[in-house]
């Protein structure tokens, strides 16, 4: 096994057929864990790792789980840590070309067609479709940007699974093609992340161009390090025992369980409160910040107060 | 390296991973990137490139811890460690916990030799330990200790791992550990120097054992989870085992765990059962919002003139985009009559829930179910957010019993003809769902033939095996004649696919 290093990368591109990666943000696994811990995102070994060869292999990165476990923080903190510009396509059903890729600015281009009235015509189509008239939305924007981008493609399941087409180009080579222009080629290699709730199965050639990655709720030691790092002024002792209450309530069945966003607001507004140390009459009070189903909220007070204790 | 990861992937697509040639490629190319002595490292970057589902996780590491078990000398079976970790925590811990010695039935299994100086009760002694003080290290060791112990595995054997597994666990009795594990801390609690700070609890408890129900929920989820990892540990050592006497490759294939939901229904072991209710929920929500594109995205219907010249206005009047009315195609009503009887029971419940998850996609659910009395319980899904509460509530108020509690299809089909059959209409799509197992009581087959007659479909659903048909006291053959078609559905994806397709 030769290391890495020895080998060019144009070379691997021309014999793989992989995008030419630009030069490596990241060092190691190890480095990009601390990077993220740095501005304070506390990536464990999955999601570190998974962001490295994302670099490494210039590939785009499907980002699964439950809804608050920081799939869109993830790449916010990418993008914090590596100073690079965050770009956003929130994506919702309806979707299209127009608002995702590029636009003709049709408005602009009537005028010019009215004021250049005399001209002839062929002069004035090429005039009217060149870089002037074209409104570049967030994915066009994405490669065409000289800096460094992170390009954030959020909730990808809520479009269509047609529209879903129009991302292949883009997470594949990282270029855009326009009929009357031509391609736009990257000048850098962004980091993708498209994020997803998954209420729906995206497609396989989604997929296939990707990375995954699953999120899941943390483990304890991990929770408890969140809690300690993303609240400020919260003592040892509170934060052991929100993380501890929290893993409790998702052993539950509830309807929705509390995400690491919610435990989060609860921890702050325990803090805001003063509360030194939780017991279950407080934890009820509270209860209404880290649960969003009125009948959650009630069977998990019954529960912290240990009126079905009895297994 | 790349034989290795060949097979590593042929395996994949063994266990029912679809893995594609390019997916393949980039975990070869990712294993350059990453380096080879981190194995956690390894097991993420393939699985980043080669698993593409959170549901496929669980038989992907599987497949993984087997294919790549560690092979290498510094991972030979050390029976000595203990003894070192042993002597190290007995320093420091009173010897007066060795009192409380919990004697157990025993049969000492013919495990490898070499910890001949431990008893049941030191062993136990240990656990409790290790359990009390969060201590990882010494949790492994005990782990690979009980199972040299208790498991009696004997090369050459067989055996599932499972098998290991339970004889392990039946001889380290976790339960009673974790209710001592709890009396000790309520007693530590009034002393100062609790063990475990995090859930120790307030000095204002009045120097009795008064816990808070909330304190002594957070202390057992807290042994709870040791003692999981415990048993992970305990799994993960007994696979060692395995690979060590049979090789990865004969394992793999004897171990190899199906996807959730390719399993069998009636058949699920009760930790799949629990995977199976897990995977449900998405799975209808997904159902749920691809009929609803499908209705909505299927075909465009008519022009709308309206609305195209109403667009046209920001375009100075040049109608550049031509709008159309979205098709309202007629929705079917369905009406579900299932065996709720204790064969077939988690059968029915997953597809009432199914059924009514999408009920949005029908114009009309209506459900019956029955053992040998017949009741509609379609009450019971009005006003409730979550099919799942439903369908509990089915279990226990539904009135199913007419004499015995024995299925009886003849009786329950033929009060169903008389109280509801005159409201079945040509529009209405009728699910039989039942093994057709009538402990030999009179088929009345000639219900059936009427709601065909009646109803614009009628099928059945029968979640046994073809080849089980028709034996014993199934008459599933008398009912299927008058069926428009009867489909095995066994496991939660042929059933998604035929609702999918009802819709």
């Amino acid at each position: 096994m030769t290391s890495p290093t020895n080998v060019t990368r144009e070379n691997d591109a021309i014999t793989t057929g992989f995008p030419v990666a630009g030069k490596p943000r990241f060092e190691s696994i190890e480095a990009v864990r601390q990077g993220l811990a740095s501005v304070d995102y506390l990536a464990d070994e999955g999601i570190a790792g998974v962001v490295y060869l994302a670099d490494r292999l210039a590939k785009p990165v499907l980002v699964e789980g439950p809804a608050g476990t920081g799939k869109t923080e993830l790449a916010k903190s990418v993008a914090r840590l590596t100073g690079s510009r965050l770009i956003r396509l929130q994506c919702y059903e309806g979707l299209d070309e127009s608002k995702a890729l590029y636009e003709w600015n049709y408005k602009k281009q009537l005028l010019r067609i009215q004021a250049g009235a005399d001209q002839a015509w062929q002069e004035l189509e090429e005039d009217i479709f060149s870089e002037e008239f074209l409104l570049a939305r967030p994915l066009l924007e994405a490669i065409r940007s000289p800096d460094p981008v992170v390009l954030l493609i959020d909730e990808v399941d809520r479009v269509e699974l047609e529209t879903e087409a129009l991302l292949l180009e883009i997470l594949s080579e990282y270029q855009v093609s326009i009929p009357e222009l031509g391609t736009v080629r990257a000048t850098q290699i962004p980091l993708v992340f498209l994020t997803s709730n998954n209420t729906r199965e995206l497609s396989e050639a989604l997929k296939r161009r990707c990375l995954y990655l699953h999120i899941d709720y943390p483990q304890l030691d991990r929770e408890r390090a969140i809690i300690e790092t993303r609240v400020p002024g919260i003592s040892e002792a509170l934060a052991d025992q929100v993380a501890r209450i929290v893993r409790s309530l998702r052993t539950l069945e509830l309807k929705k369980l509390p995400s690491v966003s919610e435990t989060l607001d609860w921890a702050r507004t325990l803090v805001v409160l003063g509360v030194e140390s939780i017991d279950a009459e407080r934890a009820s009070e509270t209860l209404n910040i880290l649960l969003k189903y009125q009948s959650d909220i009630n069977r998990a007070a019954k529960e912290l107060a240990g009126v079905e204790l009895t297994d | 390296m790349l034989d290795l990861l060949t097979g590593f992937v042929a395996e994949l697509r063994a266990a029912g991973i679809p893995v594609s040639l390019t997916e393949h490629l980039d975990a070869a190319e990712a294993m350059r990137h990453v380096p080879l002595e981190d194995r956690e490292g390894l097991k993420y970057a393939l699985g980043a490139s080669l698993v593409k589902s959170s549901t496929h996780w669980r038989a992907y590491d599987t497949t993984f811890e087997i294919y790549f078990s560690l092979r290498g000398p510094e991972y030979q079976i050390a029976e000595n460690e203990l003894e070192e970790d042993g002597e190290q925590t007995d320093e420091s811990d009173a010897a007066n916990l060795a009192g409380h010695g919990t004697g157990k039935g025993r049969g000492r299994g013919g495990g490898g030799g070499g910890q001949e100086g431990m008893s049941p009760e030191e062993l136990a002694e240990l656990l409790y330990k290790a359990l009390l003080g969060a201590n990882d290290s010494m949790i492994a060791a005990v782990a690979r200790h009980a199972v040299a112990r208790y498991a009696g595995m004997e090369p050459g054997r067989p055996v599932g791992g499972t098998y290991y597994l339970y004889r392990t666990l039946r001889n380290l009795d976790l339960d009673r550990i974790l209710d001592r594990l709890l009396d000790d801390a309520r007693v530590a609690s009034t002393s100062p120097t609790a063990k475990d700070p995090g859930a120790g609890p307030e000095a204002d408890t009045g120097g009795q054992v008064t816990f808070t129900a909330l304190e002594e929920r957070l202390l057992r989820d807290e042994f709870q989870s040791r003692i999981d990892q415990l048993r992970h540990e305990i799994e993960n050592e007994i696979r060692r085992r395995l690979v060590a006497d049979r090789g990865s490759e004969a394992l793999a294939k004897s171990l190899r765990k199906p996807l959730p939901e390719d399993v069998d229904v009636m058949h699920a072991t009760r930790d799949e059962m629990v995977l199976l209710k897990k995977a449900l929920q998405p799975l209808s929500r997904k159902l749920a919002v691809r009929l609803a594109r499908k209705r909505r995205h299927g075909r465009k219907g008519p022009l709308d003139f309206r609305s195209t010249v109403r667009h046209s206005l920001s375009t100075g009047g040049v109608p550049l985009e031509p709008k159309f009315r979205y098709p309202r195609p007629a929705k079917p009503e369905i009406v579900v009559i299932a065996d709720i009887s204790g064969s077939v029971a988690s059968f029915a419940r997953f597809t009432l829930h199914l059924v009514h998850a999408i009920s949005s996609q029908f114009s009309k659910v209506r459900s019956f179910v029955f053992i040998d009395g017949i009741d509609e319980v379609s009450r019971f899904f009005e006003n409730v957010d979550d099919p799942a509460d439903a369908v509990h509530r089915i279990n226990t108020e539904a009135d199913v019993i007419w004499v015995d509690g024995h299925s009886d299809y003849g009786h329950a089909l033929t009060v169903f003809w008389e109280r509801w059959g005159e409201e079945i209409t040509p529009r209405t799509s009728v699910l039989l769902l039942g093994d057709a197992r009538n402990n030999y009581h009179a088929s009345q087959a000639w219900v059936v033939k009427e709601l065909q007659d009646r109803a614009r479909r009628v099928y059945w659903l029968n979640p046994e095996p073809r080849a089980y048909w028709n034996s014993g006291d199934s008459i599933v053959g008398e009912y299927g004649v008058h069926c428009d078609s009867v489909i095995e559905c066994r496991t939660l994806r042929q059933l998604e696919q035929f609702v999918g397709e009802l819709a």
